[in-house]
Protein backbone atom coordinates (compact mmCIF):
# COMPACT_ATOMS: atom_id res chain seq x y z
CA UNK A 1 0.00 0.00 0.00
CA UNK A 2 1.49 3.45 -0.88
CA UNK A 3 -0.35 6.42 0.13
CA UNK A 4 -1.14 9.00 -2.91
CA UNK A 5 1.55 11.66 -3.18
CA UNK A 6 -0.27 14.46 -2.43
CA UNK A 7 -0.75 13.25 1.33
CA UNK A 8 2.58 12.93 2.16
CA UNK A 9 2.90 17.11 3.38
CA UNK A 10 0.10 16.86 4.77
CA UNK A 11 0.28 14.02 7.08
CA UNK A 12 4.34 14.77 7.60
CA UNK A 13 2.93 18.01 8.81
CA UNK A 14 0.71 16.27 11.25
CA UNK A 15 3.37 13.87 12.31
CA UNK A 16 5.92 16.74 12.98
CA UNK A 17 3.07 18.83 14.99
CA UNK A 18 2.27 15.09 16.96
CA UNK A 19 6.41 14.85 17.81
CA UNK A 20 6.37 18.53 19.16
CA UNK A 21 3.22 18.25 20.85
CA UNK A 22 4.66 15.22 22.74
CA UNK A 23 7.93 16.45 23.56
CA UNK A 24 6.47 19.40 25.05
CA UNK A 25 3.86 17.59 27.32
CA UNK A 26 6.44 15.59 28.50
CA UNK A 27 8.88 18.10 29.74
CA UNK A 28 6.42 20.11 31.38
CA UNK A 29 5.38 17.06 32.99
CA UNK A 30 4.67 18.02 36.98
CA UNK A 31 6.36 15.63 38.81
CA UNK A 32 4.26 15.77 41.68
CA UNK A 33 0.67 15.98 42.39
CA UNK A 34 -0.91 13.45 45.25
CA UNK A 35 -4.17 15.69 45.68
CA UNK A 36 -2.55 16.54 49.60
CA UNK A 37 -1.99 20.18 49.97
CA UNK A 38 -0.23 22.18 52.46
CA UNK A 39 -1.33 24.57 54.45
CA UNK A 40 -0.22 27.51 52.01
CA UNK A 41 -1.47 25.67 49.01
CA UNK A 42 -4.63 26.04 50.81
CA UNK A 43 -4.24 29.26 51.05
CA UNK A 44 -3.07 30.21 47.21
CA UNK A 45 -5.89 28.22 46.50
CA UNK A 46 -3.94 25.19 44.91
CA UNK A 47 -1.90 27.50 42.26
CA UNK A 48 1.92 25.78 41.56
CA UNK A 49 4.45 27.23 42.98
CA UNK A 50 6.52 27.83 40.63
CA UNK A 51 5.19 28.74 37.24
CA UNK A 52 5.28 26.59 34.22
CA UNK A 53 4.66 27.07 30.96
CA UNK A 54 1.06 25.40 29.98
CA UNK A 55 0.95 21.89 28.07
CA UNK A 56 0.21 21.31 24.85
CA UNK A 57 -3.42 19.35 26.01
CA UNK A 58 -4.25 21.97 28.33
CA UNK A 59 -3.86 24.85 25.33
CA UNK A 60 -5.62 22.81 23.24
CA UNK A 61 -8.48 22.01 26.13
CA UNK A 62 -8.24 26.20 26.62
CA UNK A 63 -8.28 27.00 23.12
CA UNK A 64 -11.46 24.91 22.37
CA UNK A 65 -13.26 26.62 25.73
CA UNK A 66 -12.25 30.07 24.38
CA UNK A 67 -13.55 29.72 20.57
CA UNK A 68 -16.79 27.62 21.59
CA UNK A 69 -17.49 31.10 22.84
CA UNK A 70 -15.71 33.46 20.85
CA UNK A 71 -17.48 37.28 21.30
CA UNK A 72 -18.91 37.37 25.31
CA UNK A 73 -18.12 40.57 26.68
CA UNK A 74 -18.52 40.58 30.54
CA UNK A 75 -16.28 44.25 30.71
CA UNK A 76 -13.20 45.60 29.98
CA UNK A 77 -11.40 42.19 31.46
CA UNK A 78 -13.13 39.73 30.21
CA UNK A 79 -13.82 39.96 26.70
CA UNK A 80 -13.72 36.54 24.10
CA UNK A 81 -10.96 36.07 21.84
CA UNK A 82 -13.06 36.52 18.82
CA UNK A 83 -14.12 39.94 19.68
CA UNK A 84 -10.84 41.17 20.67
CA UNK A 85 -9.89 40.10 17.28
CA UNK A 86 -12.61 42.05 15.60
CA UNK A 87 -11.67 44.86 17.52
CA UNK A 88 -7.91 44.89 15.91
CA UNK A 89 -9.12 43.38 12.74
CA UNK A 90 -11.41 46.48 12.59
CA UNK A 91 -8.32 48.96 13.07
CA UNK A 92 -6.23 47.02 10.58
CA UNK A 93 -8.79 47.13 8.36
CA UNK A 94 -9.64 51.06 8.38
CA UNK A 95 -6.29 52.27 8.54
CA UNK A 96 -4.81 49.51 5.58
CA UNK A 97 -7.63 51.16 3.50
CA UNK A 98 -7.06 54.88 4.36
CA UNK A 99 -3.45 53.89 3.26
CA UNK A 100 -4.59 52.22 0.00
CA UNK A 101 -6.76 55.63 -1.13
CA UNK A 102 -4.01 57.34 -0.26
CA UNK A 103 -0.63 55.46 -1.46
CA UNK A 104 -2.30 54.24 -5.04
CA UNK A 105 -3.16 57.56 -6.32
CA UNK A 106 -0.42 59.37 -5.17
CA UNK A 107 1.73 56.38 -6.56
CA UNK A 108 0.24 56.49 -9.90
CA UNK A 109 1.19 60.47 -9.99
CA UNK A 110 4.69 59.83 -8.78
CA UNK A 111 5.01 56.81 -11.05
CA UNK A 112 3.97 58.82 -14.48
CA UNK A 113 6.19 61.77 -13.79
CA UNK A 114 10.39 61.58 -13.43
CA UNK A 115 9.75 64.76 -11.48
CA UNK A 116 7.33 64.09 -8.52
CA UNK A 117 9.65 60.80 -8.37
CA UNK A 118 12.66 62.91 -7.52
CA UNK A 119 10.68 65.80 -5.53
CA UNK A 120 8.83 63.32 -3.25
CA UNK A 121 11.92 60.46 -3.30
CA UNK A 122 13.98 62.01 0.02
CA UNK A 123 10.88 62.16 2.10
CA UNK A 124 9.68 58.52 1.18
CA UNK A 125 13.59 57.20 1.93
CA UNK A 126 13.59 59.00 5.25
CA UNK A 127 10.05 58.14 6.33
CA UNK A 128 9.77 54.39 5.56
CA UNK A 129 12.51 53.02 7.74
CA UNK A 130 10.70 54.71 10.75
CA UNK A 131 9.17 52.04 13.03
CA UNK A 132 5.85 52.78 12.94
CA UNK A 133 5.30 52.77 17.18
CA UNK A 134 7.80 55.61 17.05
CA UNK A 135 4.55 57.92 15.37
CA UNK A 136 2.39 56.63 18.37
CA UNK A 137 3.51 59.58 21.00
CA UNK A 138 3.69 61.96 18.16
CA UNK A 139 -0.28 60.47 17.09
CA UNK A 140 -1.60 60.32 20.58
CA UNK A 141 -0.74 64.09 21.08
CA UNK A 142 -2.37 65.37 18.20
CA UNK A 143 -5.27 62.88 17.57
CA UNK A 144 -5.87 63.13 21.35
CA UNK A 145 -7.30 59.16 21.03
CA UNK A 146 -5.87 55.82 21.96
CA UNK A 147 -7.81 53.38 19.29
CA UNK A 148 -7.43 56.23 16.26
CA UNK A 149 -3.88 56.79 17.14
CA UNK A 150 -3.49 52.90 16.68
CA UNK A 151 -5.30 53.24 13.09
CA UNK A 152 -2.63 56.18 12.07
CA UNK A 153 -0.01 53.73 13.48
CA UNK A 154 -1.00 51.40 11.14
CA UNK A 155 -1.86 53.84 8.08
CA UNK A 156 1.52 54.74 8.12
CA UNK A 157 3.00 51.41 8.24
CA UNK A 158 1.17 50.39 5.55
CA UNK A 159 1.77 53.31 3.61
CA UNK A 160 5.07 52.58 1.93
CA UNK A 161 5.23 49.55 0.33
CA UNK A 162 2.02 50.09 -1.12
CA UNK A 163 3.04 53.87 -2.02
CA UNK A 164 6.34 52.61 -3.36
CA UNK A 165 5.19 49.41 -5.73
CA UNK A 166 2.43 51.68 -7.16
CA UNK A 167 5.22 54.26 -8.03
CA UNK A 168 7.44 51.22 -9.45
CA UNK A 169 4.47 49.72 -11.32
CA UNK A 170 3.51 52.58 -13.61
CA UNK A 171 6.70 53.99 -13.78
CA UNK A 172 8.01 50.81 -15.81
CA UNK A 173 4.66 50.12 -17.41
CA UNK A 174 6.41 48.90 -21.04
CA UNK A 175 6.40 51.95 -23.40
CA UNK A 176 4.97 49.93 -26.21
CA UNK A 177 1.61 49.84 -23.82
CA UNK A 178 1.53 53.36 -23.38
CA UNK A 179 2.30 53.74 -27.31
CA UNK A 180 -0.90 51.74 -28.37
CA UNK A 181 -3.05 53.82 -26.30
CA UNK A 182 -1.46 57.22 -27.58
CA UNK A 183 -1.75 55.56 -31.55
CA UNK A 184 -5.66 54.56 -30.61
CA UNK A 185 -5.78 58.69 -29.30
CA UNK A 186 -7.30 57.32 -25.10
CA UNK A 187 -7.43 60.60 -23.37
CA UNK A 188 -4.94 60.57 -20.44
CA UNK A 189 -7.71 59.27 -17.95
CA UNK A 190 -8.92 56.13 -19.90
CA UNK A 191 -5.10 55.73 -20.61
CA UNK A 192 -4.36 55.49 -16.74
CA UNK A 193 -7.69 53.22 -15.90
CA UNK A 194 -7.32 50.86 -19.07
CA UNK A 195 -3.92 50.42 -19.75
CA UNK A 196 -1.57 51.61 -16.96
CA UNK A 197 -3.89 50.38 -13.95
CA UNK A 198 -3.83 46.93 -15.33
CA UNK A 199 -0.40 46.81 -16.54
CA UNK A 200 1.36 47.54 -13.04
CA UNK A 201 -2.01 46.02 -10.90
CA UNK A 202 0.29 42.91 -9.82
CA UNK A 203 3.17 44.89 -8.40
CA UNK A 204 0.58 47.59 -6.98
CA UNK A 205 -0.94 43.92 -5.64
CA UNK A 206 2.39 43.05 -4.07
CA UNK A 207 2.68 46.23 -2.22
CA UNK A 208 -0.68 45.85 -0.77
CA UNK A 209 0.14 42.07 0.42
CA UNK A 210 3.48 43.64 1.96
CA UNK A 211 1.69 45.61 3.45
CA UNK A 212 -1.25 43.61 4.93
CA UNK A 213 1.05 41.43 6.45
CA UNK A 214 3.69 44.59 8.24
CA UNK A 215 0.13 46.27 9.49
CA UNK A 216 -1.13 42.91 11.42
CA UNK A 217 1.90 42.85 12.38
CA UNK A 218 2.32 46.04 13.94
CA UNK A 219 -1.34 46.07 15.41
CA UNK A 220 -1.04 43.50 18.20
CA UNK A 221 2.38 45.81 19.42
CA UNK A 222 0.13 49.00 19.05
CA UNK A 223 -2.80 47.22 21.47
CA UNK A 224 0.23 46.62 24.23
CA UNK A 225 0.82 49.96 23.95
CA UNK A 226 -2.49 51.80 23.91
CA UNK A 227 -4.59 49.14 25.74
CA UNK A 228 -8.19 48.85 26.19
CA UNK A 229 -9.29 46.23 23.37
CA UNK A 230 -7.63 44.27 20.60
CA UNK A 231 -6.01 40.91 20.26
CA UNK A 232 -2.45 42.55 21.39
CA UNK A 233 -3.98 44.00 24.58
CA UNK A 234 -5.20 40.58 25.12
CA UNK A 235 -2.18 38.67 25.15
CA UNK A 236 -0.55 41.53 27.42
CA UNK A 237 -3.65 41.67 29.78
CA UNK A 238 -3.03 37.41 30.01
CA UNK A 239 0.20 38.08 30.75
CA UNK A 240 -0.94 40.20 33.80
CA UNK A 241 -2.99 37.51 34.29
CA UNK A 242 -0.22 35.06 34.32
CA UNK A 243 -2.58 32.73 32.16
CA UNK A 244 0.21 31.32 29.78
CA UNK A 245 -2.42 28.66 28.39
CA UNK A 246 -4.29 31.99 26.97
CA UNK A 247 -1.31 33.80 25.77
CA UNK A 248 -0.61 30.81 23.48
CA UNK A 249 -3.77 30.06 22.42
CA UNK A 250 -3.91 33.68 21.32
CA UNK A 251 -0.52 34.13 19.77
CA UNK A 252 -1.62 31.11 17.51
CA UNK A 253 -5.13 33.06 17.09
CA UNK A 254 -3.14 35.86 15.51
CA UNK A 255 -0.97 33.05 13.23
CA UNK A 256 -4.08 31.74 12.13
CA UNK A 257 -5.86 35.52 11.55
CA UNK A 258 -2.51 36.58 9.76
CA UNK A 259 -2.37 33.67 7.58
CA UNK A 260 -5.85 34.73 6.01
CA UNK A 261 -5.09 38.03 5.55
CA UNK A 262 -2.03 37.08 3.39
CA UNK A 263 -4.36 34.71 1.77
CA UNK A 264 -6.85 37.11 0.84
CA UNK A 265 -3.96 39.10 -0.58
CA UNK A 266 -2.83 36.03 -2.57
CA UNK A 267 -6.21 35.78 -4.27
CA UNK A 268 -6.38 38.99 -5.11
CA UNK A 269 -3.00 39.21 -6.76
CA UNK A 270 -3.45 36.22 -8.68
CA UNK A 271 -7.03 37.81 -9.75
CA UNK A 272 -4.81 40.53 -11.22
CA UNK A 273 -1.80 38.42 -12.74
CA UNK A 274 -1.32 37.97 -16.20
CA UNK A 275 1.78 36.48 -17.92
CA UNK A 276 3.76 38.46 -20.45
CA UNK A 277 4.44 37.56 -24.12
CA UNK B 1 -4.09 71.76 -49.15
CA UNK B 2 -2.84 71.50 -52.59
CA UNK B 3 -3.49 68.68 -55.09
CA UNK B 4 0.16 68.70 -55.51
CA UNK B 5 0.34 66.56 -52.54
CA UNK B 6 0.24 62.99 -52.61
CA UNK B 7 -1.30 61.22 -49.36
CA UNK B 8 1.31 60.84 -47.45
CA UNK B 9 3.80 63.66 -48.13
CA UNK B 10 7.39 64.17 -45.88
CA UNK B 11 8.91 67.45 -46.25
CA UNK B 12 12.33 67.86 -45.24
CA UNK B 13 12.57 66.00 -42.61
CA UNK B 14 15.72 65.34 -40.29
CA UNK B 15 16.36 64.41 -36.71
CA UNK B 16 19.06 65.67 -34.53
CA UNK B 17 20.23 64.86 -30.98
CA UNK B 18 22.43 67.23 -29.20
CA UNK B 19 25.56 66.02 -27.89
CA UNK B 20 25.34 65.90 -24.39
CA UNK B 21 29.25 66.59 -24.08
CA UNK B 22 28.17 70.15 -25.92
CA UNK B 23 30.00 68.84 -28.42
CA UNK B 24 28.73 69.05 -32.15
CA UNK B 25 25.01 67.58 -32.21
CA UNK B 26 24.59 63.97 -34.52
CA UNK B 27 22.45 64.44 -37.08
CA UNK B 28 20.72 60.99 -37.55
CA UNK B 29 19.01 61.81 -40.48
CA UNK B 30 18.25 65.16 -42.76
CA UNK B 31 16.70 66.06 -45.98
CA UNK B 32 14.53 63.01 -46.04
CA UNK B 33 11.51 63.78 -48.82
CA UNK B 34 9.19 60.96 -50.21
CA UNK B 35 5.69 60.33 -51.08
CA UNK B 36 3.41 57.52 -51.15
CA UNK B 37 0.42 57.57 -52.96
CA UNK B 38 -3.22 55.92 -51.67
CA UNK B 39 -3.31 52.33 -52.20
CA UNK B 40 0.28 52.43 -52.85
CA UNK B 41 2.60 49.88 -50.25
CA UNK B 42 6.04 50.90 -49.86
CA UNK B 43 8.75 49.98 -48.04
CA UNK B 44 11.64 51.23 -46.41
CA UNK B 45 15.07 49.88 -46.49
CA UNK B 46 18.19 50.64 -44.37
CA UNK B 47 20.76 49.61 -42.21
CA UNK B 48 19.80 49.66 -38.58
CA UNK B 49 20.67 53.15 -37.18
CA UNK B 50 20.05 55.01 -39.90
CA UNK B 51 16.69 56.46 -38.17
CA UNK B 52 13.90 54.46 -40.20
CA UNK B 53 11.66 53.47 -36.96
CA UNK B 54 12.20 56.89 -36.31
CA UNK B 55 10.85 58.31 -39.62
CA UNK B 56 7.80 55.62 -38.70
CA UNK B 57 7.42 56.63 -35.45
CA UNK B 58 7.72 60.55 -36.48
CA UNK B 59 4.64 59.84 -39.18
CA UNK B 60 2.75 57.72 -36.46
CA UNK B 61 2.89 60.93 -34.55
CA UNK B 62 4.75 58.75 -31.42
CA UNK B 63 7.82 60.74 -32.03
CA UNK B 64 8.84 64.73 -33.29
CA UNK B 65 10.88 65.51 -36.19
CA UNK B 66 13.79 68.68 -35.42
CA UNK B 67 13.18 69.98 -38.80
CA UNK B 68 10.32 69.11 -41.67
CA UNK B 69 6.74 67.96 -41.81
CA UNK B 70 4.87 64.97 -42.28
CA UNK B 71 1.28 65.34 -44.56
CA UNK B 72 -1.63 62.60 -44.16
CA UNK B 73 -4.37 63.41 -46.31
CA UNK B 74 -3.40 66.92 -46.80
CA UNK B 75 -3.06 67.40 -43.03
CA UNK B 76 -0.20 68.41 -41.26
CA UNK B 77 0.79 65.47 -38.79
CA UNK B 78 0.87 67.26 -35.02
CA UNK B 79 0.66 63.88 -32.54
CA UNK B 80 -1.03 60.34 -32.90
CA UNK B 81 -3.95 59.45 -34.90
CA UNK B 82 -6.50 56.57 -35.29
CA UNK B 83 -6.83 57.32 -38.99
CA UNK B 84 -2.76 56.25 -38.67
CA UNK B 85 -2.87 52.08 -37.63
CA UNK B 86 0.24 51.12 -36.56
CA UNK B 87 1.32 47.80 -36.10
CA UNK B 88 4.60 47.48 -33.99
CA UNK B 89 7.78 45.01 -34.02
CA UNK B 90 7.35 43.09 -31.29
CA UNK B 91 3.21 42.85 -31.49
CA UNK B 92 2.13 44.97 -28.26
CA UNK B 93 -0.65 43.30 -27.56
CA UNK B 94 -2.17 43.62 -23.71
CA UNK B 95 -1.04 40.73 -22.16
CA UNK B 96 -4.13 41.06 -19.77
CA UNK B 97 -6.53 41.04 -22.63
CA UNK B 98 -7.67 38.05 -25.39
CA UNK B 99 -7.14 38.11 -28.57
CA UNK B 100 -10.56 39.40 -29.55
CA UNK B 101 -10.28 41.80 -26.13
CA UNK B 102 -7.31 43.37 -27.68
CA UNK B 103 -9.03 44.09 -31.01
CA UNK B 104 -12.38 45.18 -29.07
CA UNK B 105 -10.25 47.55 -27.44
CA UNK B 106 -8.76 49.69 -30.20
CA UNK B 107 -12.38 49.24 -32.36
CA UNK B 108 -14.23 50.83 -29.00
CA UNK B 109 -11.79 53.50 -29.33
CA UNK B 110 -12.07 54.35 -32.86
CA UNK B 111 -15.69 54.49 -32.10
CA UNK B 112 -17.14 54.98 -28.86
CA UNK B 113 -20.53 55.71 -29.46
CA UNK B 114 -21.14 51.55 -30.95
CA UNK B 115 -23.07 49.60 -28.76
CA UNK B 116 -21.40 46.29 -27.36
CA UNK B 117 -22.57 43.84 -30.26
CA UNK B 118 -21.49 45.93 -32.70
CA UNK B 119 -17.89 46.41 -31.17
CA UNK B 120 -17.78 42.75 -30.33
CA UNK B 121 -18.84 41.55 -34.34
CA UNK B 122 -16.75 43.89 -35.81
CA UNK B 123 -13.76 42.79 -34.28
CA UNK B 124 -14.80 39.35 -34.58
CA UNK B 125 -14.47 39.65 -38.06
CA UNK B 126 -11.27 41.49 -38.10
CA UNK B 127 -10.19 38.44 -36.30
CA UNK B 128 -11.39 35.87 -38.20
CA UNK B 129 -9.55 37.42 -40.90
CA UNK B 130 -6.42 36.42 -39.74
CA UNK B 131 -7.52 32.70 -39.62
CA UNK B 132 -7.59 33.32 -35.51
CA UNK B 133 -11.34 32.55 -34.48
CA UNK B 134 -11.00 29.49 -32.99
CA UNK B 135 -8.18 30.86 -30.98
CA UNK B 136 -9.95 34.10 -29.62
CA UNK B 137 -10.19 33.86 -26.31
CA UNK B 138 -6.42 32.93 -25.35
CA UNK B 139 -4.26 34.79 -23.75
CA UNK B 140 -0.95 36.52 -25.91
CA UNK B 141 1.14 34.17 -23.96
CA UNK B 142 -1.06 31.00 -25.28
CA UNK B 143 -0.20 32.28 -28.51
CA UNK B 144 2.68 31.67 -30.75
CA UNK B 145 4.89 35.01 -32.16
CA UNK B 146 2.89 34.30 -35.44
CA UNK B 147 -0.48 34.25 -34.26
CA UNK B 148 0.40 37.62 -31.72
CA UNK B 149 1.13 38.77 -35.11
CA UNK B 150 -1.58 38.07 -36.42
CA UNK B 151 -3.61 39.41 -33.17
CA UNK B 152 -1.39 42.73 -34.35
CA UNK B 153 -2.39 42.94 -37.99
CA UNK B 154 -6.69 42.46 -36.92
CA UNK B 155 -5.84 44.74 -34.24
CA UNK B 156 -4.38 47.52 -36.77
CA UNK B 157 -7.12 46.61 -39.38
CA UNK B 158 -9.90 46.70 -37.13
CA UNK B 159 -9.75 50.35 -36.59
CA UNK B 160 -10.03 50.87 -40.57
CA UNK B 161 -7.08 53.37 -41.09
CA UNK B 162 -6.45 54.97 -43.93
CA UNK B 163 -2.57 54.70 -43.38
CA UNK B 164 -1.33 51.39 -41.82
CA UNK B 165 2.59 51.82 -40.40
CA UNK B 166 4.49 48.85 -39.83
CA UNK B 167 7.85 48.58 -38.21
CA UNK B 168 9.45 45.13 -39.07
CA UNK B 169 6.18 42.88 -38.67
CA UNK B 170 7.90 39.89 -38.93
CA UNK B 171 10.82 40.29 -37.81
CA UNK B 172 10.89 37.85 -35.18
CA UNK B 173 8.70 35.14 -37.28
CA UNK B 174 10.54 32.06 -38.95
CA UNK B 175 11.11 32.11 -42.07
CA UNK B 176 7.84 29.67 -42.80
CA UNK B 177 5.46 31.84 -40.43
CA UNK B 178 6.91 34.87 -42.59
CA UNK B 179 5.68 33.99 -45.32
CA UNK B 180 2.16 32.39 -44.56
CA UNK B 181 1.58 36.09 -42.69
CA UNK B 182 2.69 37.73 -45.76
CA UNK B 183 0.45 36.26 -48.28
CA UNK B 184 -2.29 36.75 -45.67
CA UNK B 185 -1.02 40.37 -45.44
CA UNK B 186 -1.47 40.84 -49.17
CA UNK B 187 -4.49 39.63 -49.55
CA UNK B 188 -6.20 41.65 -46.82
CA UNK B 189 -4.39 44.67 -48.49
CA UNK B 190 -5.82 44.18 -51.94
CA UNK B 191 -9.12 43.31 -50.55
CA UNK B 192 -8.88 46.72 -48.03
CA UNK B 193 -7.09 48.93 -51.06
CA UNK B 194 -4.82 49.67 -47.60
CA UNK B 195 -2.01 52.50 -48.37
CA UNK B 196 1.14 50.82 -46.35
CA UNK B 197 4.81 51.92 -45.69
CA UNK B 198 6.38 49.92 -43.56
CA UNK B 199 10.05 49.56 -42.83
CA UNK B 200 12.05 45.70 -42.86
CA UNK B 201 15.35 44.45 -43.37
CA UNK B 202 14.86 41.96 -45.51
CA UNK B 203 15.29 42.30 -49.05
CA UNK B 204 12.83 39.38 -50.48
CA UNK B 205 9.94 40.72 -48.33
CA UNK B 206 10.34 44.39 -49.30
CA UNK B 207 10.42 43.29 -53.15
CA UNK B 208 7.55 40.47 -52.76
CA UNK B 209 5.42 43.03 -50.45
CA UNK B 210 6.05 46.49 -52.54
CA UNK B 211 5.12 48.49 -55.12
CA UNK B 212 7.87 50.62 -54.57
CA UNK B 213 11.26 50.32 -52.36
CA UNK B 214 12.80 53.79 -50.48
CA UNK B 215 16.66 52.48 -49.51
CA UNK B 216 17.48 54.91 -47.16
CA UNK B 217 21.55 55.13 -46.98
CA UNK B 218 23.55 54.80 -43.59
CA UNK B 219 23.59 57.64 -40.54
CA UNK B 220 24.99 59.83 -39.51
CA UNK B 221 23.30 62.29 -42.09
CA UNK B 222 20.47 59.52 -43.32
CA UNK B 223 19.17 60.15 -46.40
CA UNK B 224 16.63 58.49 -48.79
CA UNK B 225 19.21 57.57 -51.61
CA UNK B 226 17.01 55.89 -54.13
CA UNK B 227 13.23 54.95 -55.09
CA UNK B 228 13.12 51.24 -57.11
CA UNK B 229 10.10 50.40 -58.27
CA UNK B 230 9.32 47.11 -58.39
CA UNK B 231 8.34 45.59 -61.59
CA UNK B 232 5.93 42.63 -60.98
CA UNK B 233 2.45 42.94 -61.46
CA UNK B 234 0.31 41.93 -58.83
CA UNK B 235 -1.23 39.23 -57.57
CA UNK B 236 2.12 37.76 -57.18
CA UNK B 237 2.97 34.57 -56.72
CA UNK B 238 5.79 33.36 -55.14
CA UNK B 239 7.06 30.32 -56.72
CA UNK B 240 6.22 32.05 -60.34
CA UNK B 241 7.96 35.29 -58.81
CA UNK B 242 11.25 33.28 -58.18
CA UNK B 243 11.90 32.66 -62.01
CA UNK B 244 11.16 36.13 -63.00
CA UNK B 245 14.52 37.62 -64.07
CA UNK B 246 12.46 40.87 -62.89
CA UNK B 247 12.70 39.57 -59.58
CA UNK B 248 16.11 38.63 -59.27
CA UNK B 249 17.38 41.89 -60.77
CA UNK B 250 15.67 44.04 -58.47
CA UNK B 251 16.32 41.98 -55.77
CA UNK B 252 20.01 42.49 -56.90
CA UNK B 253 19.60 46.10 -57.27
CA UNK B 254 18.46 46.59 -53.65
CA UNK B 255 21.65 43.99 -52.01
CA UNK B 256 24.27 45.94 -53.81
CA UNK B 257 22.69 48.75 -52.44
CA UNK B 258 23.06 47.50 -48.74
CA UNK B 259 26.20 46.00 -49.31
CA UNK B 260 27.79 49.04 -51.25
CA UNK B 261 26.44 51.34 -48.36
CA UNK B 262 27.64 48.53 -45.62
CA UNK B 263 31.18 49.51 -47.53
CA UNK B 264 33.62 50.57 -44.64
CA UNK B 265 32.12 48.90 -42.31
CA UNK B 266 34.18 45.51 -40.68
CA UNK B 267 31.38 44.49 -38.42
CA UNK B 268 29.30 43.06 -41.31
CA UNK B 269 30.04 39.27 -41.98
CA UNK B 270 26.63 38.16 -42.77
CA UNK B 271 26.58 39.65 -45.84
CA UNK B 272 28.90 37.53 -47.10
CA UNK B 273 26.19 35.07 -48.60
CA UNK B 274 24.11 37.36 -50.12
CA UNK B 275 25.79 37.40 -54.21
CA UNK B 276 25.12 34.17 -54.85
CA UNK B 277 21.57 33.88 -55.78
CA UNK B 278 22.14 36.76 -58.08
CA UNK B 279 24.06 34.90 -60.89
CA UNK B 280 21.78 32.06 -61.02
CA UNK B 281 18.29 32.18 -60.18
CA UNK B 282 18.00 29.32 -57.22
CA UNK B 283 15.26 26.87 -57.65
CA UNK B 284 12.20 27.46 -55.59
CA UNK B 285 12.81 26.16 -52.47
CA UNK B 286 10.05 23.63 -51.04
CA UNK B 287 8.17 25.84 -48.72
CA UNK B 288 7.99 28.74 -51.64
CA UNK B 289 9.45 31.14 -48.43
CA UNK B 290 11.82 33.48 -48.73
CA UNK B 291 15.54 32.97 -48.69
CA UNK B 292 15.99 36.20 -47.19
CA UNK B 293 19.80 37.80 -46.44
CA UNK B 294 19.62 38.68 -42.70
CA UNK B 295 21.48 41.02 -41.54
CA UNK B 296 22.86 41.45 -37.81
CA UNK B 297 19.89 43.08 -36.73
CA UNK B 298 17.46 41.12 -38.26
CA UNK B 299 17.65 38.13 -36.12
CA UNK B 300 16.69 40.54 -32.61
Amino acid sequence: MRLPRKLHAPLLSVAILAIVSAVWEGATQTSRDDGVRSEYEMLVAGADETARLPRPSEIAALGLEMLSDPVYDRGPNDKGIGLQLVYSLGRVGLGYIVAVLVAVPIGFLIGMSPLMLSAFNPFIQVLKPISPLAWMPLALFVIKDSVWSSVFVIFICSVWPILINTAFGVSSVRKDFINVSRTLELSRLRTALFVILPAAAPTILTGMRISIGIAWLVIVAAEMLVGGTGVGYFVWNEWNNLDLASVVVSILMIGVVGMGLDFLLAQAQRAVAFEDA
Amino acid sequence: MSSKHKFLQIEGLARRFPDAMGGEELVVFDGVDFAVDKGEFVCLIGHSGCGKSTILNIIAGLDSASEGYVFVGGREVTGPGLERGVIFQNHSLLPWKSALENVQFSVRARWPNWSRRQVREHAEKFVGMVGLSDAKHRKPSQLSGGMRQRVGIARAFAIEPKLLLMDEPFGALDALTRATIQDELIAICRATKQTVFMITHDVDEAVYLADRVLLMSNGPHARIAEAVEVPLERPRVRAEMLDDPRYHRTRSHLLQFLIDSHGGDAHAPQLKAAPTPMTAPEPASADGASFSVMTKEARR
